[in-house]
């Protein structure tokens, strides 16, 4: 995977090659991340670690920003992690990335250290990377010189602080801070970001944005195995759901994920040296090979949306329509050509 | 910036060995000198001015191939703070720096800097905080952090720059200490202006500084660690008397840093402070940074005037040198204090190291007054005229006269 371009501190260094696990039985028993945490029961972000971690083997160092899998996953004198992890501020998962990449680059460059591929990850909620953090991500995918992957699991919401609306929280939602009322039914007007179709449009020279699920947990490593192996900076996102912020029994988790994959809220792509590919369920429905479901079906297991009325759910409907009927790339760009183009 | 000349070695009078090249660069290019000898591994820049021609001098000498370091120009200066954090726990020496609201703009960053006892060093060029948008120096910027667990010192030349640099990077990485370093230069004052610097050569700085090793808390697959985990009233207390710790051992390491450093380099400091004519002095004046120059100045003039007065500079605010100001001070009857800096609601309204000598004067029995006074904010000059103006309070103070030691008084300002 190495590639050298100049002379000096803007080298390119080697990856570690770690190749697609054909199915469950191919993936090793072998955890990094074990026992020590308490999430909630049904926790995705949780199982997202777990994956992540598997994925990315014992020479790795792992970055985590403040939100529920800092603070419900190490506490003082019980951590989960079998590898190296250092927390990070809520806003620095990028800044902790090039950090970190950029310090074994020079020590290994400079002979203080040994040389050998090192992974590094480093982690974010949505509030800390769609919002708070967006400016360091944005800046770490820009220094193409460094390994790493910034994954962003995506509960909807700023979980950790009970569950207030993010840039990231779906329309509507029902969040400690977008509680329907006697007069305003719907406080949360903001649509969902973007996130990573936005970054990998805005950061040609990144080689690697993905978007994941954990209802697929083996697509989901293998994601991350890419990311890794690819060389330069990454960034994956994977939305989670979430008993605790989303409203439901805990044992619905994977089932609610394949559901948005399902009805087209949630589009499983890739985006590997420019070029686009969607995968899973959203290619069959991008082909028209599979319908994508009502997205009622989706909203209406969840508590957070108990309070829509048809109203509400007919403006949902509209806009995944739109998503894959009328957007430049479905699923992924949102506008359309324009009558001069 | 040009790279040093071949190094030459001579020997001075006490007979110390010192190579190096003499050059006549400005308090920024002094500290870009010491973070090439520093060898240093990464540094990030930002750009805000005075401080950010430090890191002009720096790029430009990895450009021209003198130094080997990972240079990032982050986004803000949170990330800026962030990444060399995050660098320094893998093992990398690093390098950061900013001036006024660039500084406050990664406060959150300084202060986890400090609660995880990442030892780095930072240059603050010191600057007026926004608003009114000013350029030129204050103390508030760094004086900011100055409970967090920062080792703040400040310097008065070029030399004192690049010889301070070097010793913080040693008491900083000290492992009894692990503590970041803000050395803070006087914007414009120090920042921009050119004298002649001993730039010491390659050999006698490594003599002097070992390399950083993290040993158990290096984070390294090898060395499989949890750092930073979430802590409650049930840990948090014993973490941040660690911390304490780390400060109380400071002392010690930097007089032995500045012991070592004298016999390397052959430039003997006093650690913690510089007195100027304090050997009978019935009243002293006190500050920090640039300020020294048209000070000394003054109590020379005052001195020929047969006026005994004296001139103690703080090098170093945390550790605050209490027991050094206390063998300076305690035998004035007055003590006029210099802040570049204001302490809004503070007590008596004082500058911030008004408050903090006050504080450690305290104690002694026959105390001097302590008056306080602010001066020279926003960049605007201290002259030997306002020096002599603030001397003639203290006296009067020290007379029982009408200064008052609890009021604070601005000098060379406006009505
Ligand atoms: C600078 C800063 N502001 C606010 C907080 C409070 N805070 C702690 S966790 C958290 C929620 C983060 O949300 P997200 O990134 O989505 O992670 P989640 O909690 O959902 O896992 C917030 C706002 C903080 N730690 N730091
Ligand atoms: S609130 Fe959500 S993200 Fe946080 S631990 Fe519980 S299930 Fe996981
Ligand atoms: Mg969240």
């Amino acid at each position: 995977m190495s590639e050298t371009t100049v002379e000096g501190f803007g080298e390119f260094v080697e990856t570690q090659v770690l190749d697609a696990w054909k199915g469950p039985k191919k993936v090793p028993h072998e955890e990094f991340f074990t026992s020590g945490h308490r999430t909630c029961q049904g926790c995705e972000s949780a199982q997202l670690m777990k994956l992540m971690a598997k994925a990315a083997g014992p020479r790795t160092i792992i970055l985590g920003a403040t939100g529920c899998m800092y603070v419900a996953n190490t506490t003082y004198y019980s951590t989960p992690w079998a590898v190296p992890w250092m927390h990070t501020q809520l806003g620095s998962a990028g800044s902790a990335a090039t950090g970190t990449a950029a310090g074994l680059k020079a020590l290994m460059r400079k002979g203080k250290m040994k040389d050998e591929p090192i992974n590094v990850i480093s982690f974010c909620g949505d509030g800390g990377g769609a919002d708070m953090g967006l400016s360091a991500i944005s800046a770490a995918l820009q220094h193409t010189e460094y390994n790493h992957l910034i994954l962003m699991y995506d509960n909807e919401s700023y979980a950790n602080t009970d569950i207030q609306v993010s840039g990231s929280s779906p329309y509507g939602a029902h969040t400690t801070f977008s509680a329907p009322g006697k007069v305003q039914r719907i406080m949360n007007r903001r649509w969902k970001k973007n996130t990573a179709a936005m970054l990998a449009a805005g950061h040609p020279d990144c080689k690697y944005v993905a978007t994941v699920c954990t209802s697929n947990p083996v697509d989901a490593m293998n994601h991350v195995r890419k990311a890794l192996s690819i060389g330069g900076p990454t960034f994956i996102h994977s939305l989670d759901p979430c008993p605790k912020g989303w409203d439901y029994d805990p044992r619905y988790s994977h089932e609610l994920g394949e559901l948005a994959i399902e009805t087209g809220i949630w589009p499983l792509y890739e985006v590997v040296e420019g070029e686009l590919k969607m995968h899973g369920k959203s290619r069959r429905i991008l082909r028209g090979q599979l319908k994508r479901k009502p997205v009622e079906e989706y909203l209406m297991r969840q508590g957070r949306f108990a309070h829509f009325v048809q109203e509400d759910i007919d403006y949902f409907q509209g806009k995944i329509d739109q998503m894959w009927e009328e957007w430049l790339i479905p699923g992924v760009i949102p506008f359309s050509a324009g009558e001069e183009s | 910036m040009t790279p040093p000349k071949a190094a030459t070695a001579e020997t001075l009078d006490g007979g110390a060995p010192v190579g190096g090249t003499e050059e006549l660069i400005s308090g920024s290019e002094a500290v870009a000198h010491a973070v090439r000898l520093a060898d240093v591994d990464v540094l990030t820049a930002y750009p805000i001015r005075p401080y950010d021609t430090v890191m002009q001098y720096v790029s430009k000498l990895i450009a021209d191939g003198e130094f080997d370091c990972e240079f990032i120009v982050a986004e803000s200066e949170h990330s800026q703070f962030e990444i060399v954090k995050h660098a320094s726990t893998v093992g990398a020496r690093v390098f950061v720096g900013s001036s006024g609201v660039g500084w406050l703009y990664a406060f959150e960053a300084l202060a986890v800097t400090a609660g995880l006892r990442v030892p780095m060093v930072a240059m603050v060029g010191n600057r007026a905080l926004d608003d009114p948008g000013a350029f030129g120096v204050e103390h508030n910027d760094a004086l900011a952090v100055r409970d967090l667990g920062w080792m703040l010192c400040w310097v008065a030349t070029a030399q004192e720059a690049l010889d301070t640099a070097l010793i913080a990077y040693r008491v900083a990485e000290d492992p009894r200490v692990s503590l970041p370093c803000a050395l803070s230069c006087d914007g414009a004052f120090l920042t921009h202006s050119q004298s002649i610097v001993n730039v010491p050569d390659q050999a006698t700085v490594d003599s002097f500084l070992p390399p950083y090793d993290r040993k158990e808390k290096l984070l390294h697959p090898d060395n499989p660690i949890t750092i930073a985990p979430q802590a409650n009233e049930d840990w948090v207390m014993e973490i941040r008397k660690q911390s304490d710790a780390g400060m109380r051992r400071a002392r010690d390491v930097i007089t032995e840093a500045y012991d070592d450093f004298g016999a390397k380099f052959g430039r003997e400091d006093e650690p913690f402070i510089e007195r100027y004519m304090m050997e009978d002095a019935e009243i002293a004046l006190v500050g920090m940074g640039t300020l020294a120059m048209p000070v000394k100045v003054a109590v020379r003039k005052m001195r020929e005037q047969g006026q005994k007065v004296g001139f103690v500079r703080v090098r170093w605010f945390r550790p605050f040198p209490v027991e050094e100001l206390q063998d300076a001070l305690g035998g004035v009857a007055a003590v006029g204090v210099i802040d570049r800096d204001y302490g809004l609601g503070s007590a008596f309204y004082g500058g911030v190291l008004a408050g903090d000598l006050r504080t450690a004067l305290y104690p002694l029995e026959d105390r001097p007054k302590v008056v306080s006074f602010i001066a020279g904010l926003g960049g605007r000059e201290i002259n030997t005229d306002n020096v002599i103006t603030i001397a003639g309070m203290v006296s009067d103070a020290a007379e029982g006269g009408t200064t008052d030691d609890q009021d604070t008084y601005w000098i060379g300002v406006r009505e």
